[in-house]
């Protein structure tokens, strides 16, 4: 099939499976799905520009459905969320001219995959540490998959020590976030959006992997609303990238519509699923994610073929 | 036990047959009929189309969430 916008000719059916898989990703773990669905689209030939631009409006559309569905599960800080999206664009924006200075510089391919591969690895590292840890522990290996927006609350980490320190600094403004059943300083939330933005501006994408596992680590969100709430962040963020992709002509609207035909049915299933697993069970599964995502930029490194 | 998985797999069955109708819908109906207005706006105003290519997409999400819920909802005879 022809889309005219980008000039490419693309199976509407590959399309909406890529983004079924995609979104069952996001509606699990409330991440993108970038470092996947950047590689497809320029599988089948379509420029990177518009493969950055269209996957972000795709996710939009995605992240909708996926955080309606928990908010419907009652997985979803929509207080932190909103607070969370200024401190993402500010950062996405610094992490962009990062990209234009690397660019000046002429290594900016060299640097970004270097980062991004001592970042990927460095969280998937530490989340397989910490989930294992915790589900080995007696605390943590006994928990039940939580129904209850209480229950939800209890979830045991072995990190939550350092997550206790860091609730315990008083550096005003304080804010209360009951829905999490959490209280902490608002520069606290806007650091970790930051630079969860940063990353999304530097490294592409909407950065999930980083801001879902500091929500947890950081600022101390049970997992389950840490996934609904990223997601309802993402609306905003990603919202905001499409923007600005589509004015400089990035976005293919057609393919991100078709797109998300498939992602509005795994976003369900992915949001659905989370209900029977526990935090430190979602945490490990977590874990291949952003090893996938370093697999690919070693893989770009090495052969100079960018998937 | 059984027949709740039965029951579950039925109502996912006809939800994907419906999503399936929705999406040969739009390949009709977006495509070809939308398709040449979005690419001219993409060309002649790219500000009002980078506005028109969110609230499409976030349209298509919130109907299609809608649509499905509902179904579900008199499939199963529950929410979920």
């Amino acid at each position: 099939m022809f889309f005219p916008i980008s000039g490419s000719h693309i199976s509407p059916i590959y399309l909406a499976v890529v983004g079924f898989f995609i979104g069952i990703l996001g509606g699990f773990f409330g991440v993108g799905g970038s470092f996947i669905a950047g590689p497809a689209l320029r599988a089948v030939g379509l420029d990177w520009n518009f493969a950055v631009g269209t996957d972000l409006a795709h996710i939009v559309g995605k992240s909708v459905v996926a955080a309606k569905r928990h908010r419907a599960l009652g997985n979803v800080d929509l207080k932190l969320g909103l607070i969370m999206a200024f401190g993402t664009i500010g950062g996405a924006e610094v992490g962009a001219q990062l990209i234009q200075m690397l660019k000046r510089a002429g290594n900016v391919n060299l640097v970004v995959s270097i980062v991004s591969i001592v970042v990927y690895i460095s969280i998937s590292s530490f989340m397989i540490w910490e989930s294992r840890k915790t589900l080995r522990s007696k605390k943590g290996g006994t928990v039940a998959p939580p129904t209850s927006a209480a229950a939800k609350k209890h979830d045991p980490s072995s990190f939550a020590h350092v997550t206790r320190s860091i609730q315990r600094w008083k550096l005003w403004p304080m804010i209360k976030l009951p829905a999490s059943g959490v209280t902490i300083s608002l520069w606290v939330i806007l650091l970790v959006a930051f630079v969860g933005g940063l990353f999304s501006g530097f490294l592409g994408g909407g950065a999930g992997y980083v801001r879902m596992p500091s929500m947890v680590y950081v600022l101390g969100i049970p997992t389950h609303l840490a996934v609904g709430t990223d997601l309802f962040e993402i609306i905003i963020s990603a919202s905001y990238g499409t923007f600005t992709h589509a004015i400089k002509g990035n976005v293919d609207i057609l393919i991100a519509l078709v797109m998300h035909t498939g992602a509005a049915i795994g976003a369900q299933i992915g949001a659905i699923s989370t209900q029977y697993f526990t935090g430190p069970k979602i945490r490990l599964a977590f874990v291949p994610l952003p090893l996938i995502g370093a697999a690919i930029v070693i893989y770009t490194l090495m052969t100079g073929h960018k998937l | 036990m059984k027949k709740e998985t039965a029951k579950t797999l039925r109502a996912f069955l006809i939800e994907l047959i419906i999503y399936a109708v929705l999406v040969v819908g739009y390949f009709f109906l977006v495509l070809h009929f939308l398709g040449e207005s979005l690419y001219q706006l993409e060309i002649h105003h790219r500000y009002t189309y980078g506005g028109v290519a969110i609230l499409l997409i976030i349209g298509q999400a919130v109907v299609l969430e809608s649509v499905t819920t509902f179904l579900l909802r008199m499939l199963r005879g529950r929410s979920e």
